[in-house]
C-alpha cells in the first residue's frame, strides 16, 4: 500500500513537472514575440538586421519612436483612434443597454421580430454589408469624415444579445418595487436597472473598445487623407508600402498600438475574461 | 426565449374596478402606453440598426441581382437586373474557386488546430497541480486583444527568411529554413499556425469555465472505479463539454470562414493567390468596382455560415 502511494505520488510530480514545461514552452512561444517586438523596437536599425539576431539591445535608442513622433504624424494617429473608439463604446453602451432593457423586461409589439431580426445579424459575415454601407456612407458625402468612421459602428447585434441575456437575469420585483414608488420608466432604467447591469457593461465595453481601437478594414476605405488615419491604418499603409522594409519603425509602430490595450487588458483582466467565459456558456 | 416579466401578472384590480371608464377602452390606453414605452426604448438602437445593418444586408441581396458597377452610383439607371448571371459567373472564376478551396482548408485544418490548442491549454491550467494559473490565462490570451496589423509587423519579422527569428533558431540546429511567406505551399499552412496562435487563448478562457462547470463527484466517481485520467478524460470531460466545444467550434468555424486580416496584411493574397481568401477576392472585387458581383460572393459566403450554424443547432438538439 505505501509502496503504491508513493509510486503515485512520484507519478504525480511527473506528470507535474511535464505539464509546466509544456505551459512554459506555450507562455514563450505566445508572449515571446511580443516581449521580442518590444526590446527590437528599442534598437537601432543596423542591430535589428544583424544576423545571428541580439536579444537584448546591444544599444538602446528611441530614434524609432523618435521618428514616429516628429516626422510622422503618429500623435495624430493616436488621437484618431481614441476619438473614434471612445465614441463607438459610448454609442454602444447606451445604445445596446437601452433596447437591451427593452427586450428583457418590457413588452410592446414588435418585440419578437426585433429580437430575431438581432440574432440573424449575429449570423451575417461583416463582407455582406460591406459593399452597401460604403455606397451608404458614401452618398450621405461622409467617407473621409470622423461620422463615417463611427456611424456604422455605433450599435452592433452582439451588444444587444449581451445586454438583454444580462438584464434578464435581474429579479422583476426590484423593477416592480420602484413602479409602485411611482417612478417613471426612465427614472427606473438610470437609476435601478443600469447600476444592477455594471458588470455586463464592463464586458460591452471593454470588448467594444478593443474591436474598435482594433478595426482597420472600414477606417482603411473610409479614411482617404492621413489627417482621418487610425493607428491601425497607418501601420497597415506603412507596412505595405515604401517602409514596409523599414522593421524598426514599423515594430516601434506595433508598440504604440499594442500598448494601450495591453495596459487596459492588464488592469481588467479579471474582469474580462469571467464576462468573456460567461457570454461562452450563457 | 423566455417570456417577458409581467406576461402572467393579473390586470391591476384598478383597472377592472375603474368607474365611469368602459374597461376596454383603459386597457387600450395602457397598451399604448406601454408600446411608446417599449419603443422609446429601442428606438435609437432600431434607427441605427436599420440604416447601417438591415438596409445594407437587403440591398446587399438586390445588388448581387444587378450588374450594378461603382461608375453607376451616379446614374442608377444605367443599372440593369441580371438574375443570377453573377452567381452562376462566380462557379467558373478560377479565382473564386481557388479562394474558396484555400479557405475551406484554413477552416478545416485552422479550427481542430485551434480547438486541440485551447482544450489542451485548458485543461492543464484546469488541473489543479497548476500554480500561477492567472499568468498563463493572461498570456494565453494577450493575442487575442493584440490589433491583428501589429501582430502582422511582428509575424512578418520573424519569418524573415533572412533576418528572421525562426529561421535563425532552425539554423541553430542546422536546418536551412525556407522562405515561409513567399513559398505557395507554405504560406497557407503559415497563415494556419499564425491563426491558430492568436484565437485558441478566446476558447482557452470559454472551454476553462465549461470545465469548472463539471461537477466534481463525477471525477470522485471515476476515480474510485479506478478509471485513468485518460480514460477520465475521454469519458467524463469530453462528454460533459460536448456543448462547449460545439459552441467554440462554430464561433471559430465562423470567425475562420470570413478569414481576410491574416492575408491583407501578411501576404496580399499571394504568392500566386496561394493564400487569397473568399472575403479577400470579394474585397478585391469591390475594389475593382464591381459591386454587384461582390455583393453576390457575399451572400454565397453568407450561406455557407448559415448552413455551419445550421449543422451545430441539429447536433446541439440531437442531445436535448
Amino acid at each position: 500500500m505505501v509502496a503504491k502511494d508513493t509510486a503515485l505520488r512520484t507519478r504525480d510530480r511527473v506528470a507535474k513537472t511535464v505539464l509546466y514545461v509544456v505551459l512554459v514552452l506555450g507562455l514563450l512561444a505566445v508572449a515571446g514575440p511580443f516581449v521580442w517586438m518590444a526590446l527590437a523596437s528599442l534598437k537601432p536599425e543596423r542591430e535589428i538586421r544583424q544576423v545571428p539576431p541580439t536579444w537584448w539591445p546591444e544599444t538602446f535608442t528611441l530614434d524609432n519612436f523618435r521618428e514616429l513622433f516628429s516626422r510622422l504624424d503618429f500623435p495624430l494617429y493616436f488621437l484618431n483612434s481614441a476619438l473614434v473608439a471612445a465614441l463607438v463604446t459610448i454609442g454602444n453602451l447606451l445604445f445596446c443597454s437601452l433596447v437591451g432593457y427593452a427586450l428583457a423586461k418590457l413588452r410592446y409589439p414588435g418585440k419578437r421580430v426585433l429580437f430575431l431580426a438581432v440574432l440573424g445579424m449575429l449570423m451575417v459575415p461583416g463582407m455582406v454589408t460591406f459593399v452597401p454601407q460604403f455606397v451608404l456612407v458614401s452618398n450621405m458625402g461622409l467617407t473621409n469624415t470622423y461620422a463615417g468612421l463611427i456611424l456604422p459602428f455605433l450599435v452592433g447585434p452582439f451588444g444587444v444579445f449581451l445586454m438583454r441575456q444580462f438584464l434578464q437575469s435581474i429579479p422583476d420585483d426590484l423593477i416592480e418595487a420602484a413602479r409602485v414608488d411611482g417612478a417613471g420608466e426612465y427614472r427606473i432604467f438610470w437609476r435601478v436597472v443600469l447600476p444592477l447591469c455594471r458588470p455586463a457593461l464592463a464586458t460591452l465595453g471593454i470588448l467594444t473598445f478593443l474591436g474598435s481601437w482594433n478595426n482597420f478594414l472600414w477606417p482603411l476605405v473610409v479614411a482617404t487623407t492621413e489627417d482621418k488615419y487610425t493607428l491601425p491604418v497607418a501601420l497597415a499603409l506603412y507596412s505595405v508600402g515604401q517602409n514596409r522594409t523599414d522593421y524598426g519603425l514599423l515594430l516601434s509602430g506595433a508598440v504604440v498600438v499594442v500598448l494601450p490595450v495591453l495596459i487596459v487588458f492588464l488592469f481588467l483582466q479579471r474582469h474580462f475574461l469571467r464576462g468573456i467565459a460567461t457570454t461562452g456558456i450563457k | 426565449m423566455t417570456s417577458a416579466p409581467g406576461a402572467t401578472a393579473p390586470a391591476r384590480p384598478a383597472e377592472a374596478t375603474s368607474p365611469g371608464r368602459p374597461a376596454g377602452s383603459v386597457r387600450r390606453r395602457q397598451r399604448l402606453r406601454r408600446a411608446l414605452t417599449g419603443w422609446a426604448f429601442s428606438a435609437p438602437f432600431t434607427v441605427l440598426f436599420a440604416v447601417f445593418m438591415a438596409l445594407p444586408v437587403v440591398a446587399s441581396l438586390v445588388m448581387s441581382f444587378t450588374d450594378l458597377r461603382s461608375t453607376d452610383l451616379r446614374n442608377p439607371l444605367a443599372v440593369n437586373a441580371v438574375g443570377l448571371d453573377n452567381y452562376t459567373r462566380l462557379f467558373s472564376d478560377d479565382l473564386f474557386l481557388r479562394s474558396s478551396v484555400n479557405t475551406l482548408a484554413f477552416v478545416v485544418v485552422g479550427v481542430p488546430l485551434t480547438m486541440v490548442l485551447a482544450l489542451a491549454a485548458a485543461t492543464a491550467l484546469n488541473s489543479g497541480l497548476v500554480r500561477f494559473r492567472a499568468l498563463f490565462r493572461v498570456g494565453f490570451y494577450l493575442p487575442v486583444v493584440t490589433s491583428i496589423v501589429a501582430i502582422a509587423v511582428v509575424w512578418r519579422f520573424l519569418l524573415d527568411p533572412e533576418i528572421g527569428l525562426v529561421n535563425n533558431l532552425l539554423r541553430l540546429v542546422g536546418i536551412d529554413g525556407p522562405s515561409w511567406l513567399f513559398d505557395t505551399r507554405l504560406a497557407l499552412p503559415s497563415l494556419i499556425v499564425m491563426a491558430a496562435w492568436r484565437n485558441f487563448g478566446f476558447l482557452m478562457v470559454i472551454f476553462l469555465a465549461g470545465l469548472q462547470a463539471v461537477p466534481a463527484d463525477l471525477y470522485e466517481a471515476a476515480t474510485l472505479d479506478g478509471a485513468t485520467r485518460w480514460q477520465q478524460f475521454r469519458n467524463v470531460t469530453l462528454p460533459m463539454l460536448r456543448p462547449t466545444l460545439l459552441f467554440g467550434g462554430v464561433v471559430t468555424g465562423i470567425g475562420y470562414l470570413q478569414l481576410f486580416e491574416e492575408p491583407f496584411v501578411m501576404t496580399q493574397g499571394g504568392p500566386l493567390s496561394s493564400t487569397l481568401s473568399v472575403s479577400f477576392h470579394i474585397y478585391n472585387q469591390f475594389g475593382f468596382g464591381n459591386y454587384g458581383y461582390a455583393a453576390a460572393a457575399s451572400y454565397v459566403l453568407f450561406l455557407a455560415i448559415v448552413a455551419l450554424s445550421v449543422v451545430q443547432f441539429r447536433l446541439l438538439g440531437e442531445r436535448n
